[in-house]
C-alpha cells in the first residue's frame, strides 16, 4: 500500500464519524416516554382518534388557533360537552405539560413554539 | 433509456417496501436490511479505499491551474498550484468545502464564427446546495440515534426551521435539497450534452435520493407516523436491542428501505467520490516534480553500471593505451 498511514488513519476517523450513534449508545437501555393510556382506536376531542392524535395533534392545534384567532370561534363541543380551544385552559386543563407534552418532545428532540407564548399553571409565568 | 430504467428501478424499490411493510415483514425492513445495508457501507467502503491505495501511481500527474513556483519573481499561485503538501492541503480544503473547480465551470458559444466563453456558476450552485442540506439533513437525524437527544442537533434543527412557518416547522434544509436534487436531475434531462454522456449509474442515485428526500417530507408534512415509535425503533437499532413497534406508518419503511439501498449501493458507484476525492492524484500531489523526482512503483530494478565501476575494470588496459582516467590505481 502506498501512502498507508495516511489513509488508515483517514479511514480509522471515517469509520469513527459513521459509527458514532453506535458506540456512544453502547450498553444503554432507552425508556420509553410514555405508552398510551387508551386504546388507540378511541376518540378523543376534534373526533380525531387517540393513535392519531399522537402524530397529528399538531395540525388540530394550529387548526384551532386559526380558527380561534381569525374566526372567533373559541369553543367545541364534542359529545354533548363544551371545551375551549386553548392550551392553558383546554388540554393542559387535564393534560400536565412535563408529563404528557415534554416527555415525548424531549425524547424525539421536538422543540414546539406553542411556550414562546403559551404557559402552564404548574411551572407560573416565567 | 438510462433514464427510464433507474426511474423503474427506484419505483420498484418502493413497491418493494410497500408490500414488505404491508406484509408485516417489519422485523426484515426494519432490522436486518438496515444492520445489513450499514455492514455493507463500512465493509465495502474499507474495500474500495485499500484497493485505491494498494494502487501505484507510475506518474507525477497533479492537475495544475496556475502558475507554478519558479522564479522568485515569478508570482506562485500556492493554491491552485501547491508545491507543497500544506498547499495541496489548502487546496484539498478548497475543493472538498467550497467546490473549487466547479466554480470554474464555463459555458462556450460561437459568436460571429468564434468561440466565446461565459461564467456559468448553475452547476456549481446546485452542487453546493445539495451537498450542504444533505449533511444537514443527515446530522439532523441523529435525533432518532441519540437519547437525550444532544443540545446541538437540537440547535441545528432549531436553525434549520428558524422561519417557523407550519407546524410541525418547515425545515429550509429539505425544501433546498429536494429542489437542488431535482436540478441536477434536469440538468441531466435537458441538456443535451449532459444528457448524451449521462448513464444508469448516473440517473439512478439522483432518483433514490429525490425518493428519499420525498418519501422523508412526505412523512413529517403529510403522512404522519406516530414519531416515538420510529425513535423505539432507531434507538432500537442504535442500541443493539431491536424492537418493532406495531403502527408506525408503512411510507416510514419506504424511507428507511430506501435509505438503506443507498448506503449498500453506495461503495459500489460513483457516490464514493465522498472517499476518492481525497485519492485522486490528481488533487492529493503536490506539483513539485522539478525539486522531487517521482519513481514509477512498478519501474523494474535497473543494473547500474557506474562509470567508477567501469574505469576499476578496464583501468590497465586503459592506461596501457594512454587513455586518461580519474584514479590512478
Amino acid at each position: 500500500m502506498y501512502n498507508g498511514g495516511k489513509i488508515i488513519a483517514g479511514l480509522i476517523i471515517f469509520i469513527a464519524l459513521v459509527t458514532f450513534p453506535f458506540y456512544t449508545n453502547m450498553g444503554k437501555t432507552i425508556e420509553k416516554p410514555a405508552d398510551l393510556a387508551a386504546a388507540p382506536d378511541e376518540l378523543h376531542i376534534g373526533d380525531l382518534p387517540i393513535g392519531q392524535m399522537r402524530a397529528e395533534h399538531m395540525m388540530l392545534l394550529d387548526k384551532w388557533r386559526d380558527e380561534v384567532v381569525r374566526g372567533g370561534q373559541r369553543y367545541i363541543t364534542y359529545d354533548g360537552d363544551e371545551y375551549e380551544k386553548s392550551i392553558q385552559n383546554g388540554c393542559l386543563a387535564c393534560h400536565s405539560k412535563q408529563e404528557f407534552c415534554g416527555k415525548c418532545h424531549n425524547f424525539a428532540g421536538v422543540n414546539p413554539y406553542c411556550w414562546n407564548c403559551h404557559y402552564s399553571e404548574e411551572e407560573g409565568l416565567l | 433509456m438510462g433514464m427510464i430504467f433507474s426511474l423503474v428501478a427506484v419505483i420498484v424499490l418502493v413497491a418493494i417496501a410497500f408490500m414488505g411493510a404491508k406484509q408485516n415483514l417489519l422485523g426484515l425492513f426494519g432490522v436486518a436490511i438496515p444492520y445489513l445495508a450499514v455492514l455493507v457501507f463500512i465493509a465495502g467502503f474499507i474495500r474500495k479505499v485499500i484497493k485505491w491505495g494498494q494502487s501505484p501511481v507510475p506518474f507525477h500527474i497533479p492537475t495544475t491551474c496556475g502558475q507554478q513556483k519558479s522564479l522568485p519573481w515569478i508570482k506562485h499561485s500556492s493554491l491552485d498550484n501547491p508545491s507543497t503538501t500544506l498547499g495541496v492541503v489548502g487546496r484539498m480544503a478548497l475543493e472538498v468545502l467550497l467546490f473549487r473547480s466547479l466554480f470554474r465551470n464555463l459555458k462556450t458559444d460561437m459568436s460571429d464564427g468564434r468561440a466565446v466563453y461565459g461564467s456559468n456558476k448553475w452547476l456549481w450552485l446546485g452542487s453546493i446546495a445539495f451537498h450542504v442540506t444533505f449533511v444537514v439533513v443527515f446530522i439532523r437525524h441523529l435525533r432518532f440515534f441519540m437519547e437525550p437527544v444532544p443540545t446541538w442537533v437540537n440547535a441545528i434543527d432549531a436553525a434549520d426551521g428558524f422561519l417557523q412557518v407550519g407546524v410541525p416547522h418547515l425545515l429550509i434544509t429539505g425544501v433546498v435539497l429536494l429542489a437542488a436534487a431535482t436540478y441536477l436531475l434536469l440538468r441531466r434531462i435537458f441538456n443535451a450534452q449532459v444528457k448524451y454522456i449521462s448513464l444508469p449509474a448516473d440517473y439512478f442515485p439522483l432518483f433514490l435520493i429525490i425518493g428519499i428526500a420525498v418519501s422523508g417530507i412526505l412523512m413529517r408534512y403529510f403522512i404522519k407516523v406516530d414519531i416515538i415509535k420510529v425513535k423505539e425503533l432507531t434507538m432500537g437499532l442504535a442500541t443493539f436491542h431491536t424492537t418493532v413497534p406495531d403502527g408506525i406508518g408503512v411510507i416510514f419503511f419506504v424511507h428507511l428501505f430506501l435509505i438503506s439501498v443507498f448506503f449498500a449501493y453506495f461503495p459500489f458507484s460513483k457516490l464514493m467520490h465522498l472517499g476518492g476525492v481525497f485519492l485522486s492524484p490528481t488533487r492529493n500531489l503536490a506539483n513539485n516534480s522539478r525539486a522531487v523526482r517521482h519513481v514509477n512503483p512498478w519501474n523494474p530494478k535497473v543494473k547500474l553500471h557506474t562509470y567508477e565501476e567501469y574505469e576499476d575494470e578496464f583501468r590497465e588496459v586503459m592506461k596501457s593505451e594512454g587513455i586518461p582516467v580519474e584514479k590512478e590505481s
